[in-house]
């Protein structure tokens, strides 16, 4: 047996092994340097970073290849994905310097935590065996759990790791349950080889659907989807602010990417059961995010009502590519590129949301509620106009990013023949505006409660810029992005 | 003579223990963190039942990578409960209610 041990093709997750290898290097400065130089260990991972996005574009040939047994692949779709991964988490990094020094929490340990939980999100990405899809998943969640639980002193984010634990471990028990069934259905974990057993027709169908049912179910809770949002309001809420900004940007492209991948690539032949699924809980999701998030006192909480929301509408661009069953390539690269485009934008403005929280707050001040950002327009009127940009892009105000993502979801969805949901998905978009607006009136028409001046350092002054400027230069130049959000996908269904 | 569905039966027996654990539980955190084991079990009858049956390795191997994740998933929910604890004095579940809105 032993001597038939082939040695896999490595090259397809090179960054992969990188990132690993740099960890280890990460762990060894931190050990030596830790105490009396911080910042080695955040250089060596923004570097470590960026090396993975060369390797990942040195690499990226735009086949797909498969390598480790089938279990690994690498194509156009997972080389973009981590590549705003990479992105989202840097600039995730760059956000929170500041913040996670004032509390002296820039140890070692976040950094690598951070690390590894990318390390999760590119296998997950990557993933073409429900088994790398559950390893990537418990890399990230775990990690995230002890970057929740970060300040450890603080009873409510401990409380926050533990709920976030308790419901994360939960999700990933119904996520296996039906992954057991479906292998049981069609002998294979290769999402190739369902997909293959599906289409040949001999798997029984009611261990399929039954499968199929807690695997959605444990998508959501991913996703973070009604009635599988529990966990999104408490942990944003608990969180420090830095991570609440990691664990709202970069996972939600693994999501993504495991979304697809194993109901799009694997379980195609059950669209017309998961489609359903996903339409109630679309549905679901954009009307209580929206409602919930009127009722907000608490920025972080209103920003976790919102993403709620927004999973909502991308759903409705995932679920909205096969119509009737059948599937016509070109809808079906549309709609699954308006989802792509939706998430890229999404993370983009949560980005600049919390780079806001964390911009205003100072040393032993948390600016998390609406108040803090009462007149803001008085203490300084260009983050004012940034944070204005990043919630008319949310509300989905024409001419910023946010509303092009509406637009193609929404465009997808009619085209698959949900006029219906699109109605009720506009009005609930209405009813956003309101609390997105309610922060520019906060801003620009009342008088500061906290008139402290802005003590934060260049770096995310100059980053938030950018960010805002990037939202409303999105906006102005939709197509671009969404070009190569469709070529990624067309590339490789 | 005990056949498949029997195996699948216990297994969703197990399972629903597990979720009604998590649910019906407003005690203690430590339960908790047992009915996730109990969940994690019952996939694992699932899937050694399926792979004996279908004949095919790769359901047993996918078993041992679920039993190593769900030991590191326990150290990592018996550290963040030390901390709890250590910051509530309390494992009881009803206390975590400070995040409320």
């Amino acid at each position: 047996m032993l001597n038939n041990f082939v040695m896999p093709d490595l090259y397809p997750a090179a960054p992969e092994i990188f990132l690993l290898l740099m960890s280890f290097l990460v762990l060894f400065v931190d050990l030596i340097f830790g105490a009396t130089r911080r910042w080695m260990a955040a250089m060596l991972t923004v570097v470590t970073l960026l090396g993975c996005a060369a390797i990942t574009l040195v690499t990226s040939d735009g086949q797909t290849t498969l390598t480790f047994s089938n279990m690994f692949v690498d194509d156009l779709l997972s080389d973009f994905l981590k590549l705003m991964t990479y992105l989202a988490v840097i600039m995730m990094l760059i956000y929170s310097r500041q913040y996670m020094a004032d509390r002296g929490l820039d140890k070692g340990e976040f950094y690598l935590l951070v690390l590894y939980a990318t390390l999760g999100m590119m296998v997950m990405i990557s993933a073409a065996n429900f088994l790398t899809m559950y390893l990537g998943l418990e890399l990230m969640s775990l990690s995230l759990y002890g970057l929740v639980a970060i300040d450890r002193d603080s009873p409510r984010c401990t409380e926050a790791a533990m709920k976030y634990f308790v419901l994360g471990a939960l999700a990933s028990g119904l996520l296996l349950y039906g992954m057991s069934m479906i292998y049981g259905a069609t002998g294979s974990l290769e999402i190739g080889g369902v997909a293959q057993a599906l289409y040949q027709g001999q798997s029984e169908k009611p261990v399929l659907v039954f499968g199929l049912v807690f695997l959605v179910a444990g998508i959501a809770f991913k996703l973070g989807l009604v009635p599988f949002h529990m966990w999104i309001p408490d942990v944003y809420h608990g969180a420090p602010t830095a991570v609440t900004m990691f664990i709202g940007s970069a996972p939600k492209f693994a999501a993504f990417a495991m979304a697809l991948r194993l109901l799009v690539y694997a379980l195609f032949g059950l669209a017309v059961d998961w489609q359903q699924m996903l339409l109630i809980m679309a549905v679901l999701s954009i009307g209580l995010g929206n409602l919930a998030a009127i009722a907000q006192t608490n920025i972080k909480r209103m920003l976790a009502y919102s993403a709620i929301s927004h999973m909502g509408y991308m759903v409705l661009g995932l679920m909205s590519g096969v119509v009737g069953g059948q599937i016509d390539a070109f809808t079906a690269v549309n709609a699954y590129s308006s989802a792509l485009y939706y998430t890229v934008a999404y993370v983009l403005m949560s980005l600049g949301a919390f780079g806001m929280v964390l911009l205003l707050s100072r040393a032993g001040y948390e600016a998390e509620n609406l108040e803090d950002f009462k007149g803001l327009n008085k203490r300084s009127p260009w983050f004012a106009a940034m944070m204005l940009i990043i919630m008319f892009s949310m509300a989905g105000i024409p001419f910023f990013v946010g509303f092009f993502a509406k637009f193609a979801v929404l465009l997808a969805a009619i085209k698959a023949g949900y006029t219906a949901v699109a109605v009720i998905a506009v009005m609930f978009s209405l009813v956003g505006a309101f609390y997105y607006l309610r922060v520019v009136k906060l801003m620009y028409f009342d008088t500061p409660v906290d008139s402290a001046s802005i003590t934060a350092g260049l770096d995310l002054r100059l980053l938030l810029s950018v960010n805002g400027l990037a939202v409303a230069a999105f906006g102005l130049f939709p197509d671009a992005m969404m070009m190569v959000c469709t070529t990624a996908l067309m590339r490789s269904l | 003579m005990v056949s498949l569905s029997h195996y699948l039966i216990l297994a969703a027996i197990l399972f629903a223990i597990g979720m009604v654990g998590i649910f019906l539980n407003r005690k203690n955190l430590i339960v908790l963190l047992m009915a996730i084991e109990l969940i994690l079990l019952a996939v694992n009858i699932n899937f050694v039942a399926f792979s004996h049956y279908l004949n095919d390795l790769s359901g047993q191997l996918f078993v041992f990578f679920i039993l190593v994740v769900a030991a590191a998933e326990s150290a990592i929910g018996l550290a963040i409960l030390v901390v709890l604890f250590r910051n509530l004095s309390s494992i009881d579940v009803e206390d975590l209610d400070t995040l409320k809105g």
